[in-house]
């Protein structure tokens, strides 16, 4: 079985996160980056499938070149061999996009029978790369999983949306998973040793055969127009009861149309 | 001479220190406060490796060098002292003496569960009548059949009586050697061991979340088999495995500056005083300067030490190493401690902010595994001076 992990590397969300003044894309130099953590789910439920049986997990990423962080990460955590994406056409893809380059990535990668990936990603936030895949790669999709058993030739799995279900779906198929599912491992000193000798492939749009008057910022489907500085944290209003407390709070919650 | 250390310890650094952020920072002050010491999170410093780091894959290690172990070290004793020396004894005193000097049979029986930090081991040597003194060791350990009989009492025995603790090594005599001298012996004792008693925790002025125990040993009996090493031999084996206890202590020292600097200049840059930050005033900006070179120094000392000991060099030169770095590094962190409690004014003195917690924790890194006069002691007979 083969089990392909999605790995983005995005801006460290404790430090200061900035966009580029040129073009308003998100600034991956300045800050340090990181796996996001919501992918360590994937990653880890990715191995932990691998454990319990016969598995091969390869971790996938697109991005700079800094973006390989994130598949030396998961290969630290135990991920058997990687693929990285870089191009500089990519600067500032969308979804879209980004859902065309790593299909076609999967498809060189080839015989995937699963692929993981996050909820979401922890800088752009918008869960909509893993049903992307799935249209694109004609897979069965769920998303939100808090708990996954793969059995023969299918997936069972828990849905957390708005409502929790179970369901099933015949392999090869995409599943993107919650914070619920597992409790990622820190790669160990002997895991970051063992990585250094894991197999990475490079791989540019040319690679890949996709058109890079597709992709990049160029051909983003939306573009961000300004970006403001969320303001400074103000000091909090202390209401002191003198018999009146509750009023008061709803005054004050009215007043901020919270209620 | 370029000195760094390799990409894949700094990778491993920033490993421990996501893991110490996350896992113990959070709590290092309550369980200072309730004495409690937390073993869930030290068998999580199991699962990520962190007791096997030094000993080899056979026995579940990871085969890594000195130089990690102390990266580790320094970095949960950034956050946390007492967890910082609980992982310092458990390698150094808990599973070296088994793996320098065990059988294979002891090899195979302790150190997987060791290795993996789902059990600890202690090493009794102190007794309330001798520490450095070794030579005045009272504990007895009569062969009777196949068995060892064991009667005597041992102190400060750190990782003795936690809840993961396996087994505790100690040294005894066994008998008299030719030269009427006595003959000091070390022997395995399970945990458990009917005449075995682990007493009541110490109350310490520091490492409160550390596990720390007088024991006695009343007609305490354990195979023949549990012989750690020669007869006769457990003193010199003791003391052959301090040189690399030195250079960890050291990294728990650099552990300890660093914090008490990050600590100091987070509160200079934030806490104001007649209209600007503290840090504007020199006699508060030089003293944090002072941290920085001391927290810079004393790095330096402890990881050469330990590349020196990695590179397999003449064992004078390492234990001359060890010794100046324990002895710096210490020295530093005591006074490290002394300058950021000053620097935090009457806070410093609130158990609220970690730099009192630190300043209680600091001083025992003089005195523990070798203290700062026998380490001078060392490296004035390193020099060739025939000091006493």
């Amino acid at each position: 079985m083969k089990i392909v992990a999605l790995v983005k590397h995005v801006p460290d969300a404790a430090a200061d996160r900035t966009f580029n003044e040129a073009d308003h894309t998100t600034d991956r130099t300045n800050v340090d980056g990181i796996l996001s953590e919501l992918d360590e789910y994937a990653v880890e439920a990715a191995l932990k499938i691998a454990e319990s049986g016969d598995a091969e997990v390869v971790a996938l990423t697109m991005g700079p070149d800094a973006a390989l962080d994130a598949v030396k990460r998961a290969l630290q955590m135990g991920a058997d061999s990687g693929a990285h994406v870089a191009d500089d056409a990519l600067h500032g893809s969308d979804a879209v996009a980004t859902s065309a380059v790593l299909a076609a990535a999967i498809q060189k990668i080839g015989d995937v029978d699963l692929i993981l990936t996050g909820m979401a990603s922890t800088d752009g936030g918008m869960s909509v790369v893993p049903a992307m895949l799935a249209e694109r790669l004609g897979l069965a999709h769920v998303g939100f999983v808090g708990e996954l058993n793969v059995e023969a030739g299918s997936v069972r799995a828990r849905r957390d949306a708005d409502v929790t279900e179970t369901v099933e779906a015949a392999l090869p198929a995409i599943v993107s998973v919650t914070d619920q599912i597992n409790e990622p491992r820190y790669p160990s000193f002997k895991g970051i040793m063992a990585a250094k000798k894991k197999p990475v492939e490079t791989w540019s749009l040319a690679d890949l055969g996709v058109d890079a008057g597709t992709v990049g910022l160029a051909a983003a489907w939306t573009t961000v127009e300004t970006v403001t500085k969320r303001p400074e944290r103000t000091q909090g209003e202390i209401v002191t009861d003198e018999g009146d407390g509750g009023a008061k709070l709803v005054e004050f919650l009215a007043g901020q149309k919270f209620v | 001479m370029p000195f760094e250390l390799s990409a894949e310890h700094e990778t491993f650094r920033k490993v421990v220190r996501e893991f110490a952020r996350a896992e113990i920072a959070p709590h290092a002050a309550q369980w200072d406060l309730d004495h409690h010491f937390p073993v869930g999170v030290v068998r999580a410093m199991g699962e990520l490796g962190l007791f096997g780091l030094t000993a080899p894959e056979e026995y579940g290690g990871s085969g890594g060098d000195l130089t990690s172990l102390c990266v580790a070290i320094e970095e949960i004793g950034r956050v946390d002292q007492s967890l910082g020396i609980t992982l310092e004894a458990a390698v150094g005193l808990g599973i070296n003496p088994i793996l320098n000097y065990g059988t294979d049979e002891q090899k195979q029986r302790w150190l997987p569960d060791l290795t993996a930090g789902r059990a600890l081991a202690g090493f009794g040597l102190t007794e309330p009548g001798s520490g450095s003194d070794a030579g005045a060791t009272s504990t007895r350990a009569v062969l009777d059949g196949d068995e060892w009989a064991i009667d005597g009492a041992k102190q400060f025995i750190t990782n003795s009586g936690s809840d993961l603790t396996s087994c505790v090594t100690i040294t005894a005599r066994t008998g008299t050697t030719d030269a009427g001298e006595p003959e000091i012996s070390a022997i395995i004792v399970p945990a458990g061991t009917p005449g075995f008693t682990v007493e009541p925790a110490y109350h310490k002025l520091g490492w409160h979340a550390s596990d720390t125990h007088p024991l006695t040993f009343t007609g305490a009996r354990v195979p023949a088999d549990h012989l750690l090493g020669a007869r006769g031999k457990g003193f010199a084996q003791f003391l052959a495995t301090l040189d690399d206890g030195r250079i960890a202590i050291a990294a728990l020292a650099v552990g300890c500056i660093q914090a008490m600097l990050e600590a100091s200049v987070a509160y200079a840059n934030e806490r104001t005083a007649f209209g600007v930050p503290i840090g504007r005033k020199q006699g508060v900006a030089f003293q944090i300067a002072d941290l920085h070179v001391m927290a810079e120094s004393a790095r330096l000392l402890t990881y050469r030490a330990a590349s020196l000991r990695d590179a397999g060099a003449a064992s004078a030169a390492v234990k001359q190493a060890a010794s100046v770095a324990k002895l710096q590094a210490t020295e530093f962190a005591v006074t490290s401690t002394r300058i950021a409690t000053q620097v935090h004014g009457g806070y410093g003195f609130m158990e609220e902010y970690p730099v009192a917690r630190f300043y209680r924790d600091a001083k025992i890194l003089e005195i523990g595994e070798g203290t700062s006069e026998v380490q001078r002691l060392l490296i004035a007979r390193g020099l060739g001076l025939p000091v006493e």
